[in-house]
């Protein structure tokens, strides 16, 4: 039997969206959609358009007919659900060919959009009354106003004003009427809802404020408005826009959880388990939206949680808002008002552009005759971007171009494709803003973006030739933008940066770069979160192929004593060590070391961790120097010691391994190291950015300096130049060509930038604690378990 | 062997929620079956503990965005189908989690692929 399906209950953009995200995420899972009307979903939010040029509502059909047969989802045109038995997990269907069916679901989607409001008052079921709404008011209502006389709109809101141009292109006298003060009362302040007034009678359609219609009157047709105060309007053509009632019957019918929409949470579950509700129908945080952009949001949450995947939460959208009026541009975004605003007004271009801020940060922004920058500032809105000077911010968005944007910034709110979407399908090879328009469906809405579209793609296309280093690649994000967003609003772990920007959440490949950028940041006083790191670095060890682990003790300069060889080797007794080897660094690796076995084979040996597990400093390999070697020049040990000792617990972007040559013959191999240092006659050459491993690579000579003092130094200076500079996993050797030598000498051996390096290596340094004393303060009881049982 | 016969069909009571730190997993058994537990920061998720490749422990593996990646040779793995991203002959099994005041319950017996039921967080 195959297993039951996702259900999706309508057959909007919202039940559209969810469909679009699930598939985006999951190829197999099979979805049913349920569309109650008997056409395939359409772009409501264009429906004016079709009352203006009086096409068949086809051409707002936002997917063809084998789009859903290419993706396997079953739709039922013209179906209704009747009931849900939660109990069951079953829909009663009523109508077209489902007539009568029961159908299983394994989850279920509610997107049954909403339903037009309409008064309570007299005469409102009167022949020549319409709702707009659907395709058939729009036919309804073009036949109509193609012989009215006069006709009026109920309702001064954004759909009151499209209709209104609608009937108006029909060659009818229109007149809006509207209950409050202003027009578009929820998304303009009074300044622009005064010049939005006389810009539309330019169009033809004039506007009453303060009016309460009382009642509609007419002898088997609708011929006349009476209103509150007695007055009296001629209309033989009435179109009520004055608002929306979610759809949510099947909900209370079923015992789900309802307000004012249906109740849901951040991952748009509502309260019966396995039900979810998305779009118009929903209610987030006392909130329901009727505007498309957040239907987009929300279906992407939605499908994440639907396939179990984390994703970002539901916290809400920015309300933004594009009048769909040839003629007129305007567009709102947030809140209108606040405590404080700048307005920049040309009254003779019936320009009005405001923007909005509470407590110094942008929180909204009206754009009228002029909307240039209107993607700019919703992103601004969206981060709440902070700002000084208000009327400069607003000139700023005016200027700004695609190569501002950032790539959250919503670029098509009919589809809800932001900017890093036409940039990835730009470097996924798509050429023309053609085929990326198709792929995204960026620009496919109101087509009022197609030029942003196609500015993105052209200057993507320019740039991709030089593809910065990601540290997160899904998310595009460079190491150095990672570490300004830290450093800027203190964050210190890596769950925070993921809960700021997203990195870390889509592969996690991440994680482990993020958690030691952050400790580097913070000179490792972080907030530790041991599930952004490698299994390694959760249990101070080294996995191996069967899940055991490897255990290397620190020798510093690769010097042990006879009491340490007797630890390791009664300790290797003790827990079966099936091999004991000698490693190339001069150190004893145990292998093959149960994971439970290791906090007390620590304990046993007495000896700190030697961090062979880690990126960190490894080794420190070492001749013999000058105490016994009878070619000695320097003690090499002594300094080598010293190194590790100075170096000893410190994380690097990849492992460092170091070597001391106490004379040119190079025991040590010291110039294939990452940081080498040989001594010289009268002095000890410094080394960096050799390797032996895949390829080899010969050190460069960073400098000579005359004692060991001064080569310490020097090479703590690089070391922490490159903590603070490399990319994750970039190990010496490819660092220390990438920046030049020469660069590298600049910055180094400046004492005064040399000294600050030091300083911040001795402040990262200072928070270091050897990781294996966590056998005896584990960061869990289960740190070194690898198998848990249910209590006794 | 754990402890089995339940109420609501579950099979097993596992461990304890506290058991596994958030955002890792743990190995569990199961009618002699080794199963990997997830505690993620956004509910629980249970796969069969050994890779399918090399038999790497899945348990050990970083979890993000709904998928862990095992510790040995970076296969990745879909928490909810259980499928590799990388490799399309790779499949894990993946089980019912259910948490139950401060217990975690498995179904012992394998979900059947591609079902996405909603678990209880």
């Amino acid at each position: 039997m195959s297993s039951p399906p996702i259900v999706v209950v309508g057959g909007g953009i919202a039940g559209q969206s969810v469909c679009e995200a699930v598939r985006d995420r999951d190829a197999a899972v099979p979805i049913v959609l349920v569309c109650g009307e008997p056409r395939l979903p359409y772009d409501r939010v264009r429906l004016s358009e079709i009352l203006v040029s009086g096409e068949a509502p086809e051409a707002l059909q936002l997917r063809p007919e084998e789009w859903y047969a290419d993706r396997s989802i079953d739709v039922r045109l013209g179906a209704w659900v009747e009931a849900i038995d939660l109990e069951a997990s079953t829909l009663t269907l009523a109508g077209g060919a489902s007539d009568g069916e029961r159908l299983a679901y394994a989850q279920l989607v509610l997107a049954t959009g909403s339903q037009p409001l309409l008064p309570p008052i007299e005469g409102i079921d009167l022949p020549g009354v319409y709702p707009f709404r659907g395709p058939e008011d729009c036919e309804a209502i073009r036949l109509g106003a193609a012989e009215c006389r006069q006709a009026a709109v109920i309702g001064g809101g954004l759909l009151g004003l499209e209709a209104a141009r609608g009937v108006v292109s029909q060659g009818a006298p229109v007149t809006v009427i509207h209950l409050m003060d202003r027009l578009m009362e929820r998304q303009l302040d009074h300044g622009a809802a005064e010049m939005l007034a006389p810009a539309m009678a330019d169009l033809g359609v004039e506007v009453q404020l303060g009016r309460q219609t009382a009642g509609l009157h007419g002898n088997g047709r609708v011929n006349e408005l009476r209103f509150a105060d007695g007055d009296r309007l001629a209309a033989d053509l009435v179109v009520v826009s004055i608002g929306i009632r979610p759809e949510t019957s099947l909900a209370r019918g079923a015992g789900i959880a309802c307000s004012r929409g249906i109740v849901v949470d951040d991952r748009m579950r509502t309260s019966a388990t396995g039900v979810l509700a998305v779009g118009e129908c929903a209610e987030h945080r006392g909130v329901v939206y009727g505007l498309v952009a957040p239907i987009h949001e929300q279906a992407k949450v939605a499908a994440d949680t639907l396939l179990r995947r984390i994703g970002l939460d539901y916290g809400g959208s920015i309300p933004s808002a594009k009048l769909k009026v040839m003629g007129v541009d305007l567009v709102s975004i947030g809140e209108a008002d606040a405590d404080q605003s700048a307005i920049a007004e040309f009254r003779e271009d019936r320009i009005y552009r405001k923007l909005v801020l509470r407590d110094g940060r942008i929180s909204g922004a009206i754009l009228l005759g002029d909307i240039r920058g209107h993607e700019n500032l919703l992103e601004a809105v969206r981060a709440g971007e902070e700002v000084s000077d208000p009327l400069a911010r607003l000139v700023a968005a005016s200027q700004a171009t695609a190569a501002d944007l950032p790539d959250a910034a919503q670029v098509c709110n009919c589809n809800g494709v932001c900017k890093g979407e036409i940039v990835q399908a730009v470097n996924d090879g798509l050429p023309t803003p053609r085929e990326v328009m198709a792929a995204t469906r960026a620009g496919t809405g109101c087509g009022s973006c197609r030029e942003l579209v196609a500015e993105i793609v052209t200057l993507v296309s320019g740039e991709s030739a030089n593809e910065p280093a990601y540290l997160c690649p899904c998310r595009k994000q460079t190491r150095g933008e990672l570490a300004g967003l830290i450093r800027a609003e203190g964050l210190d772990a890596v769950s925070q940066v993921g809960e700021r920007c997203g990195t870390g959440y889509d592969c996690g490949a991440c994680k482990p770069a993020l958690a030691y950028l952050v400790s580097e940041i913070k000179g490792n006083r972080h907030r530790e979160e041991r599930d952004a790191r490698f299994i390694n670095d959760r249990v101070h060890a080294n996995i191996q192929n069967d899940g055991t682990f490897s255990v290397v003790p620190r020798m510093y300069g690769g010097c042990t004593t006879p009491s340490e060889l007797r630890r390791i080797a009664d300790a290797a007794e003790k827990y079966e060590v099936p091999l004991v080897k000698i490693t190339g660094g001069q150190r004893i690796d145990l292998l093959g070391v149960r994971r439970e076995d290791l906090p007390e084979m620590w304990r046993d040996l007495g000896m700190p961790s030697g961090h062979a597990y880690a990126k960190a400093i490894r080794t420190v390999k070492t001749c013999v120097g000058a105490d016994f070697c009878r070619f000695g020049l320097g003690d090499s040990i002594g300094l080598g010691v010293e190194m590790e000792k100075a170096w000893e617990g410190l994380h690097t972007p990849a492992k460092v391994k170091s070597g001391v040559s106490g004379c040119p013959r190079n025991c040590a191999e010291a110039t294939v190291k990452d940081i080498g240092v040989v001594a010289v006659e009268g002095g000890w050459q410094v080394r960096i950015g050799g390797a032996a491993g895949a390829s080899v690579r010969e050190a460069d000579i960073l400098t000579t300096v005359e004692t060991a003092a001064e080569a310490l130094r020097v090479t703590s200076a690089f070391l922490q130049y490159y903590r603070e500079n490399a990319d994750y996993k970039e190990r010496m050797y490819t660092f220390v060509p990438r920046i030049g030598l020469d660069r590298l000498r600049e910055i180094v051996l400046d004492e005064e930038q040399g000294a600050a390096l030091r300083e911040r290596l001795a402040i990262a340094k200072a928070a270091v604690q050897d990781p294996w004393l966590e056998r005896d303060e584990p960061y869990h009881p289960n740190q070194f378990v690898e198998l848990v049982g249910p209590p006794a | 062997m754990t402890p089995v016969g339940a109420s609501d069909g579950l099979t097993g009571r596992v461990c304890r929620v506290d058991d596994i730190p958030v955002g890792e997993g743990r190995a569990v058994e199961i009618d002699g079956r080794r199963i990997a537990v997830f505690r993620t920061r956004h509910g629980w998720y249970a796969v069969d503990q050994r890779c399918p490749h090399r038999g790497g422990p899945l348990a050990d593996g970083i979890v993000a965005d709904g998928c862990v990646t095992c510790p040995l040779h970076d296969r990745r793995f879909d928490l909810a189908s259980g499928r590799c991203q990388s490799d399309p002959d790779l499949r894990v099994d993946v089980y019912q989690v259910v948490v139950r005041e401060a217990d975690v319950w498995l179904d012992g017996a394998a979900l059947p692929h591609e079902v996405t039921a909603m678990l209880v967080a």
